[in-house]
């Protein structure tokens, strides 16, 4: 088996599809059509500069730039995190919280897949270290994410039974205890899901990348599953560092329900 | 002796009152006045400033959870965590009695939270809390929903716990029952609160 380089023609050709969007669009009176060439357009130049960024970040293979590229992954995936609470904590904690959570988990899980299993040398090599960051990242996010986004929500709508619960003399964690409970559960719902699913319903795109570029399906399988597990790994860990300190923040030391710390519900 | 000294926080004038163990205060006023607020800043569920102290032991020297399991705060809107009311209590059997004082049907313990009226539900509450026998019981408008007999009903279940020793700081809206059960009055009017006698 060998891999097909493809070029410029190529591409071409299969943009051709999204010009015939476009003409439907216009056709149809969707009103869609700028919308997509602009959309096509900007993944095209985004995935170009992703490519000669991560050329350069190999030819250099320096840990200090792997290191920065990793760090400013992180930073964005901070960001959507934040973007995705309805009601964030105030202050720097809106954007601290889930982003620490996110960092440590994916870090480690990240570091434990490289220095144990797959093994490149050296061991931050960014070929191997920044793709696995970034599937790892992308999901942990997701579950941080959903993590924080039940939990402030959940403690906003059981206030009347936490409270009650503390009135009686109950630590705050033993009044989170059921909030935090549900939570966990939403936020761990979908790695289950997605575990039960890869395989039948869809082939993971890296290990159909693998697949095309020649690699044995056994071996892309095996790189797949090592990879889902990381992910799975991360993602619990990440949901659960996110909501645990979550649930702290929203209680005192006095053990009092403090959601003066949340900013407003945004619509 | 419960003794609240220049307690205040936003949305509540500056509140001082003491109450002996066995007594009762009334705390009545307009709706939004800060009644609620009083009650859930003594319970230390909400911050606040100002000196509170229960039998010479200040409210910060003693962990907020034993603070509180001294001094009970019954919500005018208790909250549930479970789905039938025996699964909020560690042994409903023992709460049977307190149950029947307050006219609730035997079976009650297994019926679902949320099929059970107001009148129900703040009953349940009440007993939740004398279960743990605290030392002061911090009530918001605990009869709001009930009628004459089950009013009687539990006012006569709360004199039987003052008799024990039991002091209460009540949130009511009813003159008739704050004549009946307090030593005392505390009147929030115009951004003031005023101590005067029963």
């Amino acid at each position: 088996m060998t891999f097909i380089t493809l070029d410029y023609v190529d591409i071409a050709l299969a943009a051709a599809l999204v010009l015939i969007n476009a003409a439907l669009s216009l056709r149809l009176e969707l009103g869609l059509e700028r919308r997509f060439l602009i959309a096509a357009v900007r993944m095209a130049v985004q995935l170009t500069l992703v490519g000669l960024v991560l050329k350069a970040l190999f030819a250099v293979a320096s840990p200090v730039w792997t290191g920065l590229a990793a760090l400013l992954m992180i930073l964005f995936a901070g960001r959507e995190v934040m973007a995705r609470q309805e009601r964030r904590f105030l202050g720097w904690w809106g954007y601290g919280l889930g982003t620490s959570a996110m960092m440590t988990a994916a870090l480690l899980v990240t570091v434990f897949g490289l220095a144990t299993q797959v093994r490149p040398d050296p061991w931050y090599d960014p070929r191997f270290a920044i793709p696995i960051l970034g599937m790892i990242l992308g999901n942990t996010m997701t579950g941080v994410a959903l993590g924080m986004h039940t939990l402030t929500n959940g403690a906003v709508r059981d206030r009347a039974a936490i409270e009650a619960q503390l009135a009686l003399g109950r630590t705050r964690s033993e009044a989170m205890r059921g909030t935090v409970r549900d939570t966990l559960r939403t936020a761990m719902i979908p790695i289950v899901n997605s575990m039960s699913a890869t395989g039948l319903v869809a082939l993971p795109g890296m290990m159909t990348g693998q697949i095309l570029s020649g690699v044995d399906p056994i071996e892309a399988v095996k790189y797949q599953l090592l990879i889902s597990f990381l992910i799975a790994g991360g993602t619990a860990m990440g949901a659960l560092a996110a909501v645990q300190a979550g649930a702290r923040r929203l209680c005192d030391n006095r053990h009092r329900l403090r959601l003066d710390r949340l900013a407003a519900p945004r619509d | 002796m419960l003794i609240v000294d220049k307690l205040c926080r936003p949305g509540m004038p500056s509140v001082s009152f003491d109450v002996g163990s066995g007594n009762c205060i009334a705390v009545m006023g307009p709706s939004g006045s800060g009644k609620t607020l009083l009650l859930r800043a003594v319970a230390d569920l909400d911050p606040s400033e100002g000196r509170i102290s229960l039998d010479n032991t200040k409210k910060d020297s003693v962990a907020a959870p034993e603070w509180r399991r001294r001094i009970s705060y019954v919500a005018a809107e208790p909250g549930w965590w479970a789905a039938t009311p025996e699964a909020h209590f560690s042994d409903w059997t023992a709460a049977q009695s307190l149950a029947a004082a307050l006219l609730l049907s035997p079976s009650i313990g297994s019926a679902l939270i949320a099929q059970l009226s107001t009148g129900e539900r703040l009953r349940l509450a009440l007993i939740r809390a004398l279960m743990g026998a605290p030392r002061f019981l911090l009530l918001d408008e605990p009869t709001g929903a009930l009628d004459t007999t089950t009013t009687e009903a539990v006012e006569a279940v709360l004199r039987r716990r003052m008799a024990d020793g039991t002091g209460i700081v009540l949130v009511t809206h009813d003159t008739g029952q704050a004549s009946r059960l307090a030593d005392s009055i505390l009147r929030f009017e115009n951004g003031h609160a005023e101590v005067s006698a029963a």
